[in-house]
């Protein structure tokens, strides 16, 4: 039997707004937990701003948005629960999610919750993933270890770094390592272009004069204690060159972090590695719903907070009715389109956050049209501005109604 | 003489052999000229426990594996070092290497082991499903074991500490004379001593400890030995250490779990010239996938978590290059089952310097090491502990789930850790699939505050 109706995983954006929409939808008792001591998730340590304009209509610092998180939370009664982490599954069981193992500084315990939602996030491969071949010397980070590191406990992050990676949140480590005293020397990218928002990297260039080496991949580091240079390998004329610095920033390249979707047995999507679901949020495993950035490489976090808020009608629903989606038919993606969330249709027919599908890309298209295609049939077929790596495109899902839940999965295609 | 024995390198090496020698009524110190125990070769292993089955017979690596094996297998559970033994599968993948089972087993009850079964493809498949296409069969080998190499040497230095042993770390032997009347005079990065014996176990530096006395025996070759970590995702997909068929030149690359629950592949083998030359490859890499994907293909859908390379100290002799002379004793050439032999090698250097008849001290304190196996739970999964103190419930590397309180404990320890490095190896911070991003900040200010410049 359950202790609670609904337990939530992650208090960052996804998880708190779920748990205030489930608290405004009337579910009297919605458990956060969160396994930092603070909740807000990344954008406690993102300072930079530009928060908050999709869900709370006001732009914000990182910091000031999850705070502003958390105040609604405790303010609309949920029980928060933080320095708590979900270390993995006790008595699993058929049918119900099972109960979470908890470790916190008031002991060891379980929770059995009607509904979980898995709002988990997502974070940076790190330079071992990326398989970056050199020796092992300090000051190799990620962007969410740098800006913790300047952020939250006011150490030195080094003197001239290089950036790997040209998304958005690559520009902004151009920021924290300018705060922390450090200079960028200079951002990496293998593709021919950035991938973000052109003002705000024009923003960071002009500031800063931050060079961007585009086709261009970071091969080597070297260095014994610390790093003390980087071999950069021009990917169009093979040349090589090497570049003295101390510190090297691994940006971008996010994924789910989903050890907990994969201990409680649910499907995972092979293009985003989050958990497969259909638009309403659920997952292969009833009872088991999961937002935000644990679906997907990282949105921004009012998307994530939407994406939180948007599970909430499903979780209700599923509390009163018991239902769950049986019939799962998968939508994935065909190259060059990289991954598309959600990626389960399901005969429950709700639309996704927003009313639009994220997809992605791995390269720059202009102009594309996006065909979807069962079984040889073309359900939709839409013409986007653009699509890129590193952010996503609206695809409509205006067409979903025509998918026939007992035939084959759905392709998304370029024409 | 100010100092009984004087012993130079912490590697596991050096460290089991002061652990042997501090338990005497000896004045013992250990020279190292790293800034920790264990972090040259002996960090960066296939942290395998080998039977030795597959040494050349007659050798004296071949005794002394065997025999450190067995010491080993003894001592890990009494302090506290994480062990299992998922036992071997040596894999053939050609009708070749099926024909030189004979031989491998041969060689093997040469060295007094006769555990071995041999396994047809069918059944190899049913205990490894997930292994690569084209596997004719196996050799099962029981005994061999997964231990940890960062709590083993560290284990047995601490035991030396406790004993009474001087550690000093961050200083290098740089001068070497026999005193006329015996014994030795050394100089140092941080000053001179005087001992009655010397110990050489300086592994990759070992040749020129050994010249630096006034020998020439040998010359040290490293070879450089690059390793993939992956994500314990991967955990469930192998059961056992899977072995190669050993060709002249190498043992092959293996594929093994790990004690804390990843799996691993590797080693590869280059020699190579500098001796501090501890970077990976872009074609050592490349090879290790390329083996991964055709021995446990499905591994290749995971993330690697780690890369590690080692230089195991090999000479241009088939064996260990142990050899003793008026209070010397050089301990070399210990290429890659240091970590197997460590505790016969310390028994066979004591016999060897003569101090074999003198009887370890009584009510000596033998050290419990903090558990970072995942066999038993570790403290955040111990209620118990978690309610006598609640930093055991505060996490702080995630990935791998270590505590405040292991931290707090290791900073304090009789060995503390000197940088994160240091932390991850007594602890496994840090160690895990996300390399620092959640935690890596909070790890740098927490080292910073022991040093005294948080």
């Amino acid at each position: 039997m359950a202790d609670r109706p609904v337990a939530i995983v992650g208090g960052g954006p996804a998880g708190l707004a779920a748990a205030v929409e489930l608290r405004r939808r009337g579910v009297g008792d919605v458990v956060v937990i969160e396994r930092e001591a603070e909740p807000g998730g990344i954008p406690r340590h993102a300072r930079h701003q530009g928060f908050g304009l999709r869900d709370l209509r006001r732009p914000l610092s990182g910091p000031a948005y999850a705070r502003r998180h958390a105040d609604l939370a405790r303010g609309a009664g949920v029980d928060l629960l933080t320095e708590t982490m979900a270390t993995g599954w006790a008595r699993k069981g058929e049918g119900a999610p099972g109960a979470l193992e908890l470790t916190s500084p008031g002991g060891r315990s379980t929770l059995a919750a009607a509904a979980v939602v898995l709002a988990t996030g997502c974070r940076e491969r790190p330079r071992s993933a990326r398989l970056v071949p050199g020796s092992r010397p300090a000051g190799v980070m990620t962007t969410g270890m740098l800006q913790q590191l300047v952020y939250l406990e006011g150490r030195p992050a080094g003197r001239r770094a290089v950036i790997v990676g040209a998304e958005h949140v690559s520009f902004s480590a151009v920021l924290t390592l300018a705060h922390g005293g450090a200079r960028a020397l200079g951002l990496t990218t293998e593709l021919a272009r950035h991938q973000t928002l052109a003002a705000f990297r024009l923003g960071a260039r002009a500031r800063y004069g931050v060079p961007l080496w585009t086709r261009t991949r970071l091969s080597e580091i070297r260095g014994r204690a610390r790093v003390e240079e980087v071999e950069l390998t021009e990917l169009n004329s093979g040349r090589r060159r090497r570049l003295p610095c101390d510190t090297v920033i691994f940006s971008a390249d996010w994924i789910p972090d989903h050890e907990l979707a994969v201990s409680a047995g649910v499907e995972l999507d092979e293009q985003t590695r989050g958990p497969a679901v259909d638009p309403g949020l659920h997952s292969s495993r009833p009872g088991v719903f999961a937002a935000g950035n644990v679906l997907h490489g990282a949105e921004q976090a009012d998307v994530a907070a939407l994406s939180g808020r948007h599970v909430a009608a499903s979780v209700v629903r599923y509390l009163s009715s018991g239902d769950w989606p049986a019939r799962r038919v998968p939508l994935i993606c065909e190259p060059p389109l990289g991954w598309v969330a959600p990626n389960v249709l399901t005969a429950v027919g709700s639309a996704p956050a927003r009313g639009h599908f994220a997809l992605r890309a791995h390269e720059h298209l202009r102009v594309p049209r996006v065909r979807a295609i069962q079984d040889g049939r073309v359900l939709a077929s839409a013409r986007l501005p653009r699509l890129m790596p590193g952010r996503s495109a609206r695809l409509s899902a205006d067409w979903t109604a025509r998918v026939d839940a007992e035939s084959g999965p759905v392709a998304l295609r370029l024409a | 003489m100010e100092r009984d024995v004087v012993i130079v390198g912490a590697g596991v090496v050096g460290a089991a052999i002061a652990r042997e020698l501090a338990r005497l009524d000896l004045r013992v110190t250990m020279l190292e000229a790293a800034p920790d125990v264990g972090a040259g070769t002996s960090k960066a292993n296939t942290a395998l426990l080998h039977t030795g089955f597959d040494a050349k017979p007659d050798t004296l690596e071949a005794g002394l594996v065997a025999r450190g094996c067995e010491l080993l297998r003894e001592y890990a559970p009494r302090v506290g070092i994480p062990l299992e033994h998922p036992g071997a599968l040596l894999v053939a993948w050609d009708e070749g290497q099926v024909g030189e089972f004979g031989g491998i087993v041969e060689r093997a009850q040469a060295n007094g082991y006769s555990a071995m079964r041999e396994l047809d493809a069918a059944e190899l498949y049913r205990r490894e499903p997930n292994l690569g296409p084209g596997a004719r069969g196996a050799l099962e080998v029981p005994d061999e074991g997964l231990i940890c190499p960062f709590t083993t040497p560290l284990a047995f230095a601490t035991e030396a500490v406790l004993a009474g042993c001087e550690l000093r770390t961050r200083t290098a032997l740089t001068a070497a004379q026999r005193l006329p009347g015996g014994g030795f005079g050394l100089e140092t990065g941080n000053g001179a001593l005087t001992t009655r014996m010397l110990v050489n176990a300086a592994g990759l530096y070992s040749d020129e400890i050994d010249r630096l006395v006034g020998h020439c025996n040998f010359s040290v070759t490293p070879r450089r030995g690059e390793l993939i970590v992956f994500d314990k995702l991967a955990r469930p997909l192998v059961d056992h250490i899977v072995l190669a068929v050993p060709t002249k030149v190498s043992k092959g690359v293996l594929v093994s779990p790990t004690v804390f629950g990843n799996v691993m592949v590797g080693p590869t083998a280059v020699d190579i010239e500098r001796k501090d030359d501890t970077s990976s490859t872009e074609e050592g890499l490349a090879y290790l996938r390329k083996e991964t994907g055709r021995i446990l293909p499905a591994l290749l859908d995971h993330e690697v978590t780690a890369v590690y390379v080692g230089l195991r100290a090999a000479t241009e002799h088939g064996d260990f290059q142990i050899a003793f002379a008026d209070g010397y004793a050089c301990v070399a050439g210990i290429r890659s089952t240091g970590l197997s032999a460590s505790m016969a090698i310390a028994e066979h250097v004591r016999d060897g310097l003569g101090l074999g008849e003198l009887e370890p001290r009584r009510g000596l304190a033998q050290p419990r090491m903090p558990n970072l196996g995942e066999r038993f739970p570790r403290p955040f999964a111990q209620g118990e502990l978690v309610e006598k103190d609640p930093d055991y419930g505060r996490i702080v590397c995630f990935c791998e789930r270590v505590t405040r309180g292991e931290i707090r404990d290791a900073l304090a320890g009789p060995i503390p850790p000197t940088d994160l490095d240091g932390l991850r190896r007594r602890t496994r911070a840090h160690m895990g699939r996300c390399q620092g991003f959640f935690c890596g900040a909070r790890l740098d200010a927490m080292l910073a505050q022991a040093a005294g410049d948080g």
